[in-house]
Formats: C-alpha cells, structure tokens, sequence
C-alpha cells in the first residue's frame, strides 16, 4: 500500500515536471505556455470534451493491459497492434454470420475478437516456446505480416461489394450486435467493458493463483522454474492471455462506432500507444485507467489548441516527455524507496537484536 | 603442516626477479572472508599454479590482482613497484592479462578482429588492419600457433578459442598471464598442445598464473606451486618436492570435524531410488554417467566432489528439469517421467545450489517467497489465500528462527544467512520425504550455518531422507550417514564418514585415486 501511494506521489510529481518541460519548451518556440495550457484545461474540462476522454481512453485502456500482462512476465508483446487489427476484421466478418439476441450477439463478437487475437499472439508463443525466439521480433514482424494478410483477406474475401464496390469495409453489423451507447453518439458500452476487464486484470495478475505463478515467472524465471512452475506453459497462457486483451483494442469502433471493420474506418496504432500507456501506469490497473485518461484527456483537446494557433503536435510532445519523465523519475523513487526499506529493516532488526 | 617455501628449479637463464609480490592480502564481504593475509612472490619467467577447492579464495584473489576487487588491505607490487589497480584496464596497463575460464570472443567476427576489438590499430583515423595481422602472426608463431587471422571464431574449436584469447593478452601488451582454469574445457591432448605453447611464452620471458584444481596438470606444467585452504595460503612448494597425495592433503586441510549424534536408526523403507541415470546433453558430454543409488528413511546421503563434476546436473535430473535415461523412484513411486510439480507433490523439496539464482525473488516480499512452490496448499479455489499465506510465512520465520521486521519486507533486505534460513524453511515446513540439499550453508554465517544443520537433523530425525550436495567437506563428514564421491559424472567411491577424513575425501575428489 505504501508502495503504490509512493508511486502515485513519483508519478504526479513527475507530470507536473512534464509540464514545466514542455512550458519551457512553448516559451523558446514563441507560444505563451500559460495560455496553451489555459487552452487545454478551458476546453478539457467541458463536459463534451470530458466524455470524449473516456471515449479516447477506452481503447487504450485495453492495449495497456495486453501489453502489461506481458511486461508482468518479462514478455514484451509488441504486436498488439497486428493482433487487434487482425481481431478486429475476425470478429467483424463473423459477426454478420449470426444472428442472436442482441446481448448474446454482442458477447459472441467480443469472444470471437478475443480468440482471434489471442490466435495470432499465439504463433509468437509458439516460435518462442519450440524455437526460442525472442518475442520482441517476432511480435513486431507479425505486425507487418498481419497488416499485409489482414489486407489481403479484407479485400479478396471480407469487403462488402453491395454498394457497387464503392464501401470500403465489412458488411455492417446488424443491430443485435452493436454495443449500445452510454451516452448517444458520445460514449458507448465498452468503456463499461474496459473498467471491467481492468478489474478482472487485476483479479487474475495480482490475485489468483495463475497470476502468482505468472509474476513468480517474471520475476525470477529459474526459481519460478525449479518450484514446478512450467516456464513454457507460462509464456504461452501469457501470451494468449495478452493477445486476447488485445483482440478488444478496436471493438469500441467496430461494435460501438462505425458497425464494421474497414482500413482506413478502424483506429491504428493503438497497440503502440498501450506500450505507453502501461509504462506510465506502471502495469497496475489503476494507474493504467489514469494513464489512459490522461492520454484521453490530451488527445481530446488536440483538436481546439490548433484553432488557436499552438500546434496540436504539442500535445504529442506533452505526452512523450510525461512518459520520459515518469520512466526516470519512477526508477530513480523506486531505488531511494528500496533503499528507505532496507534502512527501516536493518534498523528494526537492530532493535531486535536489543531486546534480546 | 606448513611447509617451507622451496626454491623453484632452474630450467632457464632469463632473469627471475619477482615480478608480481602480494603481501598481507585480506578482503571480506559482507558475512564471509574470501582472502585471509595472502603473501605471495611469483618469480619471472615462471609458470606459478595456484591450487585450492571452490570457495578458497582463488578467483577473489585473482580479481584483487586484474582490479576487479580492492583489498581491504595489503599490498599488490609489480616489477618492485607498489601499485593499486581501480579497475581492470589499469592492471591491463600494468601488463597484466586474464583468461577467463569462459571465452569472451564474438563468433561472428575473424581472430583478427576479435583480437584487436578495443585496441584497434589506426593510422589517420583509418583502421590499419594489415599492421594488425603482421603483429598477430608474429605472436602466434613466437609461441607456436598456427591460425589464419582471418576465419570467423564460430570455425574454430574450443583449444583454438583459447588459443585467441590467448593471443588477445598478449596482443595487449600483457607480460603477466593469468589463467583460470585453463583446461577445464580442454580434453587431453588440447591440454598437452596448451602446455606446449605456455612454455613457449615462459621461454619469450612472460610470467604466468595457472589457476587449478586439476594435481596432475600442475604438478606437470608448473615452476612453484602455491596452495590456498580457506583464505589463506597454506605452502608454497615446488612440485618435484611433492606428490598429488600430499598436494590433495594441503588443499582439504586435515581437521576432522565431529559426528553429529542422531535420536532414531536409518530406516527400511527405500525413499529415493536411482538407477543408472544418466543426463543427456545435446552435441556435448553426458554430465551425469550411469549413476545408482538409494537413501533409506532418516538417511543423509552425501555427495562429494569437486564442482562441474556432474553435481549440479545430477540435481537437475533428480527434480525433472533435464532429459535423463535410467530411472528415479520417490516413496517407491517412478518418478522418471514426472514433471517437476508432479515431483514436488510426491514429496520432493529441493534446496538449490545458489539461493540468488535458483531460490529467491528478490524483490518481492517474504511471505510470497514463502509461498513459491507451495501455491496449492496456500489457495482457496483459484484464488491465493493472503491470510494463509502470510501466516504460513510468519511460522516459517517463527520456527527456522529467520530474523526479520516482519513477512511483508522484500526478501533483499534479509543477510545472506536469514535468506537461506527461510529458503531451507519453505522446503522443510510440509514434511518431504526427501530432501536434496545443495550447499545448504554455502556462503553463510557460522549461526546460520548451526541452525540449518539442526534444522536438516531433526526433519531426518523424522524420517526424511536427505541427498546433501556439498563442497565444505566438514560438512558431508559431520551430517552424512553415507558419503559418495562423484568424480567426472560418475561416482568414483562410496565412504564412510566414520573412517573417511578430508585427505581421503580430497584424493577420490581430485581423480587422485
């Protein structure tokens, strides 16, 4: 507990030194760095632009967790990205195949989305576990085998030609499948599936006994290993595990927005952005929520800081240097407050010592 | 028992005047002395063996001279001159070199480029390789090698490899060899060719170190032998004054440690049964060759011998985690194609050779420590029960006497010895049935090192039965019912620790007999 109220501390400390950063930044390229962050906090905080926040930050909310249950055993899952995208045209094109009661259609869609990414995270897995190759290469070649074979089968098997070709996506989904809006146009349901899945993270990581294992692997795979923890059945439940998380990236566009998956309608780069995401929310479920809020919050008043003449890419830059800065501030708290531990204790054991 | 430093024979003409002198060398860390007042002269143009067993104080002693360590006092003087290494690029400078037992060579890069990486020779800024390659050839003739500078190292053999990092040294300016168990890796004639080149550079007037447990090969190769027990040197010798008997003696020591008394009789019920196992490596040697056994019930077994000698592997097949032939038994149950869970539940507990490595998650907190291995009994449906495995941990530390705040600190912040006491806890807190113990106390306080045996005594006392691994030889003496010596993956000899001393211990260790 002390532990996470000491990383919250690092943390906020570490933003507001992000801001400062990119102040100092805004003030050598001639902008006023009060009146841009004034900007951001004016229109962010209404109560449309605070909607959108959630909205933006659901997705990443889901990249974040496939991408942490990795970081949790030392597996870096960088192909969340091929593994949504692929995930997200999987469970598009099956969905117009079935046809079932509205919240039975929406839960077949989600589970046919998990499947599918965790099929493609799993031939990662499996080149790890039988070959020995690192996941970080393979993860990111297979994004770019899954962009080129997504594109592939999207075009010759999946793209709805009823329009006279002139549609460039999947057949729509029919009303039984679509996630229903939380707030109309504005929020849909898988901001609700987010929060959720980011509690069952926390259950099975931190709680359950498969978690212990997986963390016991991360940490010390040889000990792990000589306390009967079978290491390839680890990485490869982790591996799926992760790949499934990943497989929901895009389902808030594909049930909840646009009812369809299609190249240019479903939102790329999300698994990148989850890396980030989870650095910054230190794999725990909560600081990813605020981290991914917080992302959500910036990138939804990119738009507005452009109409007054502060480039939106400043928003970027916030991000970027927030992420730095927490990665070197977090490191460098984390050593000083194991080191604080380690003091107390041998103090404490001295005071043992005495009353014996 | 000590003796008299005795001058080395006069082979060769060359000037010998004592090129390195350590004086009065101590170093500790924290909870253990590695070097205890080490005096040494090595004289020029000499090969100089250093013998002892693991944990003497070898390599500490050779990482003080190349500037890995500092002493904590003493002096180190090369040529006459008092010097202080900081760093290993300063004894570079003052020409000393250092093999490693493992190479540290790129496959993927030629001899020469692997010999000059780091010392690159330039002119104006370009890379002059042709410079390089003349000097490399001259030194590898100078000493009698015969390599073509420019294939990659993934050609070459292992005795070639060493060959190059050889040449690597020399290539640096190093006049002062130190070799690390050198043959280790080598099979016999590798070792008679190496032998061959080493004279050659004594001939050339370079100086070398020759680290070993191997008695033949020094008693062979070397001008001066210095023998290290503990810490500390124990004689200085020439080898044609002694023998290999005598050589095994100096490094065993010969104090004989007491028997510990024991409440209950070995048993009748066989509780671990092996038979012909052996550990297949792929395209290497078979580690572990044919080896049978059985403990009874409230039986020590112990193992002997000197590190790499098939040991560790021998560990690794008993709890499943390499391919074996042959056959493992556990409470009369065939174990052979269990996995390492499976073999846990048949009552297993295994505490590894290195607490670090194999043991511990440093970082997390005691009671999850405790709980590694034990994630079953310590669950509620798929859910890890905290309450029980908190308390289950603060039992471990109430019984095993582990010092601590509390079970929620991270295991890092325990001392090497409270480490191991809840490693050894967590093991023996469900009752095995059998118990492999791989240096239980290595690297621990005397205290600590009480506990644990007392601790081993009464769960044997129980009716456990105990495979102990171990190099502290007072140590198998004074605990094992049986002892087995296991010399190049076989067991040479079976001892009993009433008759057996260190000295004869030390002879079957060695291959000496």
């Amino acid at each position: 507990m002390r532990k996470s109220l000491n990383t919250l501390g690092s943390s906020l400390g570490a933003i507001v030194l992000a801001l400062v950063i990119c102040g100092v930044l805004l003030l050598v390229t001639g902008k006023d760095p009060f009146a841009a962050y004034g900007k951001i906090l004016e229109t962010g905080l209404t109560g449309e632009k605070l909607l959108e926040m959630l909205k933006r930050a659901t997705p990443l909310i889901f990249s974040a967790i496939a991408v942490a249950i990795g970081f949790k055993m030392n597996l870096f899952n960088i192909g969340v990205e091929g593994q949504y995208l692929f995930a997200a045209l999987i469970a598009a094109e099956m969905g117009t195949h079935v046809s079932l009661p509205a919240p039975l259609h929406v839960l077949f869609i989600l589970v046919v989305a998990m499947v599918s990414g965790a099929a493609w995270a799993s031939i990662a897995a499996i080149l790890k576990i039988t070959r020995g190759i690192n996941e970080v290469i393979s993860t990111i070649m297979l994004n770019y085998i899954a962009l080129s074979f997504i594109q592939w089968i999207f075009e010759t098997f999946f793209r709805d030609d009823s329009d006279g070709g002139l549609n460039v996506k999947t057949t729509e989904i029919a009303s039984s499948g679509r996630m229903p809006d939380l707030v109309d146009n504005r929020l849909n349901g898988m901001f609700i599936v987010a929060l959720f899945v980011a509690f069952l993270y926390w259950v099975i990581v931190f709680r359950s006994r498969f978690g212990f294992k997986l963390r016991a692997s991360g940490l010390n795979p040889i000990a792990a290993r000589t306390a009967g923890i079978p290491a390839k059945r680890m990485i490869l439940f982790a591996l799926l595990l992760s790949g499934a998380v990943a497989g929901l990236v895009a389902m808030p566009s594909v049930i909840g927005d646009v009812y369809a998956y299609g190249p240019s309608s479903t939102p790329t780069q999300f698994g990148f952005a989850g890396i980030t995401v989870a650095l910054l929310g230190r794999n725990h479920p909560f600081g990813i929520i605020v981290a991914a809020m917080l992302f959500g919050f910036l990138d939804s008043t990119s738009a507005v800081l452009q109409l007054s003449e502060i480039p939106s890419s400043i928003v970027k830059v916030i991000q970027a240097i927030i992420v730095l800065v927490v990665v070197i501030v977090n490191e460098a708290s984390s050593r000083r407050y194991d080191r604080k531990i380690a003091e107390r204790a041998a103090l404490a054991l001295k005071s043992l010592d005495v009353s014996r | 028992m000590r003796s008299g430093s005795v001058k080395p024979n006069q082979k060769s003409t060359i000037d010998k005047s004592p090129v390195v002198e350590l004086a009065n060398i101590s170093k500790s860390f924290p909870g253990v002395v590695a070097n205890r007042d080490i005096s040494m002269r090595i004289e020029r143009a000499t090969i100089h063996a250093i013998v002892g067993e693991n944990g003497a104080g070898k390599s500490t002693l050779m990482k003080i001279l190349y500037g890995l360590h500092q002493p904590d006092s003493g002096t180190i003087s090369i040529n006459g001159v008092l010097t202080q290494f900081k760093s290993p690029s300063e004894a570079i400078a003052a020409g000393i070199g250092m093999v490693h037992q493992h190479f540290m060579l790129a496959d993927n890069l030629t001899i020469l480029e692997n010999i000059i990486l780091g010392y690159e020779p330039t002119s104006y800024g370009v890379l002059s390789l042709s410079d390089a390659r003349k000097r490399v050839k001259e030194l590898a003739s100078s000493i009698g090698v015969d390599l073509d500078p420019d294939l990659p190292i993934s050609e070459l053999g292992v005795g070639q490899r060493q060959r190059v990092e050889i040449l690597k040294v020399l290539f640096r300016g190093a006049d002062i060899l130190v070799l690390d168990e050198p043959t280790a890796v080598l099979v016999p004639q590798e070792v008679d060719e190496l032998f061959v080149n080493l004279r050659k550079l004594v001939a050339n007037g370079t100086t070398i170190l020759f680290i070993s447990h191997k008695l033949d090969e020094v008693l062979s190769i070397s001008d001066e032998i210095t023998v290290i027990r503990q810490g500390s040197t124990v004689a200085t010798v020439a080898p044609n004054a002694v023998d290999r008997l005598k050589l095994a003696e100096l490094m065993v020591g010969s104090d004989l440690p007491g028997h510990g008394e024991r409440a209950t009789k070995i048993g009748k019920n066989i509780q671990l049964s092996v038979r012909d196992l052996t550990v297949i490596v792929k395209n290497h040697k078979n580690p572990v060759q044919n080896v049978s056994f059985d403990i009874f019930e409230s039986e020590i077994l112990g193992i002997v011998g000197v590190d790499g000698n098939g040991q560790f592997e021998l560990c690794e097949a008993l709890l499943g985690l390499v391919d074996i032939q042959g056959a493992v038994e556990i409470g009369g149950i065939d174990a052979s194609n269990l996995n390492v869970r499976e073999r846990l539940d048949q009552g297993l507990a295994y505490i590894p050779f290195d607490r670090h490595r194999e043991g511990l998650m440093l970082s997390a907190s005691l009671w999850e420590n405790a709980l590694l291995g034990h994630e079953v009994s310590l669950s509620r449906g798929p859910m890890i029960d905290f309450d029980a495995a908190k308390k289950s941990c603060r039992e471990i530390v109430e019984q095993f006497g582990v010092t601590t705040p509390n079970e929620l600190v991270p295991a890092f912040v325990l001392s090497g010895g409270n480490q191991q006491k809840l490693v050894v806890g967590r093991n023996l807190a469900k009752a095995p049935k059998v118990l492999v113990a791989a240096h239980p106390t290595r690297g621990i306080d005397v205290g600590a090192q009480a506990a644990v045996w007392e601790e081993i005594r009464r769960s044997r006392d129980a009716g456990m039965s105990v495979l102990l691994v171990s190099a502290d030889l007072e140590e198998v003496l004074g605990l094992s019912d049986r002892i087995l010596v296991m010399f190049d993956g076989k067991i040479s000899a079976e001892l009993d620790p009433k008759k057996a001393t260190p000295q004869i211990l030390g002879k079957y260790m060695t291959g000496a007999q």
